[in-house]
């Protein structure tokens, strides 16, 4: 069994909430330059030179490239066989988010219920998904995911005769109607199957894959690549002002349904898709 | 080519803006959001006055995060303006002549900007970093106890925005949008 200290957790986890805020992934920042290439109109070509300058500043004055800093979601893998000690992992995870946030200078923005809508002035409680698995590591991964683009996304149990091309159109439906208000270029994540709950988790958890990379199942990876197709076909452009690229990137990811059920959900990221992960 | 205006906007100078068009704006701004419209809203149905006189003014739709010591401002790009569609014509009624924020406005929003001409701008989201170098100071002036929805005054110097909805009703989301959709190869 082993052993991994809370205010370890506490610390780490501080860490990487203020990396994700202040520095963007290589992988994002490879995107925008690949797309200032391949863009097709002046005006978008401009938008993503500034979300590039945008990205210089914030990691060269350590501040937050976005001023919506999100809400704060861990996506953990705990090994069955190691043990955190000196508190529980939800308390040191919070704690940490806490210590991030304030010591971060990042904005708080969080209420502590949807009716009272009081802000908990923290940034907690971070939403905590646990997954289970073989070993003692712990694996930590965590995404500030803004408002913008997650009041755009959307889900929707469809039946078996939609078939993809139900799916497809869904899809399209989603990002045309998110439009501006989700900050293109976006990236993706859809979760095809499972259920009422499960297929927007898999959408969430397909965001924390690096832009760029397809999907292992030669399958998935088609149905990426003809989603990116159809979906930079829209016009959107960079923040909605007409473009080829309104997207950098789009996840798929699939699980067994119910012979009665074909749910899928669109997990809509903004350009600022901040994601950074730390091992135990 | 953008072009340089001074805000609060001086008289004439919404009514030749048009969408599509660059603009570099240096003045005054006021910030607001979901919770500092909200209680303005409710004020004036109460009957009582706004913390700030709204004619002529210019709010930008923000919640910026804290300011390190060492700066006036933390990161401060636009938020989703559509949240504030349901106060927004209220406020032009009050003379509010512009807003800046990022994407669609309704329909009713957009007959407001139309009938007290007005006029909707959008500053590129998720440059916070990029746009704050732009505000040169930040006070609050109302509702501190909302914190970063708190109103502030800012003074801005070549603060970037494209002009989205004009005074004349045109709707630059739309026009740009079906350049790219129908054309995609030009
Ligand atoms: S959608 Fe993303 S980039 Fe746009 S304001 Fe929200 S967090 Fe920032």
């Amino acid at each position: 069994m082993k052993e991994i200290a809370y205010q370890d957790i506490v610390d780490e986890v501080a860490r990487i909430c203020q990396e994700a805020n202040y520095d963007l992934g290589e992988d994002v920042v490879n995107a925008f330059k690949e797309s200032v290439r391949t863009e097709k109109s002046e005006a978008g070509k401009s938008i993503l030179n500034q979300l590039i300058e945008n990205a210089d500043i914030a990691t060269s004055n350590r501040v937050p490239m976005c001023q919506d800093t999100g809400v704060s979601v861990f996506i953990v893998k705990l090994g069955q066989d190691c043990h955190i000690a000196g508190g529980s992992l939800q308390e040191a995870i919070n704690e940490g988010v806490k210590k991030g946030y304030d010591e971060g200078y990042l904005r708080y923005s969080i209420v502590d219920d949807p009716i009272n809508r009081r802000n908990t002035g923290d940034n907690t409680p971070a939403v905590i998904h646990i997954e289970l698995v073989e070993g003692d590591g712990l694996e930590v991964q965590m995404s500030a995911k803004g408002g913008g683009a997650e009041n755009m996304s959307a889900m929707k149990m469809l039946t078996p005769s939609a078939g993809m091309e139900g799916v497809k159109k869904f899809i399209l439906d989603t990002v045309r109607e998110a439009g501006p208000n989700a900050c293109p270029p976006l990236v993706i994540g859809i979760g095809i199957g499972g259920n009422f709950e499960v297929s927007p988790y898999l959408a969430k958890k397909s965001l924390f894959r690096p832009v760029g990379e397809r999907h292992e199942d030669p399958e998935i990876a088609g149905l990426e690549e003809e989603l990116m197709t159809e979906v930079n076909k829209l016009g959107i452009g960079p923040q909605g002002m007409g473009g080829s690229t309104t997207a950098l990137d789009i996840k798929v990811e699939t699980a067994p349904c119910h012979i009665a059920a074909l749910p899928v959900a669109v997990n809509l990221n903004c350009h600022a898709s901040r994601h950074k992960h730390f091992v135990m | 080519m953008s072009i340089r205006l001074k805000v609060p906007f001086e008289r004439g100078a919404v009514e030749k803006l048009r969408s599509g068009e660059q603009v570099l704006l240096t003045g005054t701004l006021y910030t607001a959001r979901d919770a500092a419209h909200k209680r303005m809203v409710e004020q004036l149905e109460k009957g009582g006055t706004l913390p700030v006189a709204l004619e002529g003014q210019v709010i930008y739709y923000v919640g910026p995060t804290p300011n390190k010591p060492d700066s006036v401002i933390g990161s401060a790009g636009p938020t989703t303006s559509s949240r504030m569609d349901a106060y927004a014509p209220r406020l032009m009624e009050e003379g509010l002549k512009g807003m800046i924020g990022k994407g669609y406005r309704n329909e009713e929003v957009i007959a407001s900007i139309k009938k007290h001409s007005a006029v909707y701008m959008a500053a590129i989201g998720g440059t916070g970093a990029l746009l704050a170098q732009k505000i040169i100071s930040s006070e609050v002036i109302a509702y501190e106890d909302l914190g970063t929805e708190a109103i502030r005054k800012l003074e801005v110097e070549d603060f970037p925005c494209i002009v989205i909805n004009d005074s004349h009703g045109n709707d630059w989301y739309k026009e740009a949008h079906k350049q790219f959709e129908e054309s995609p190869n030009q």
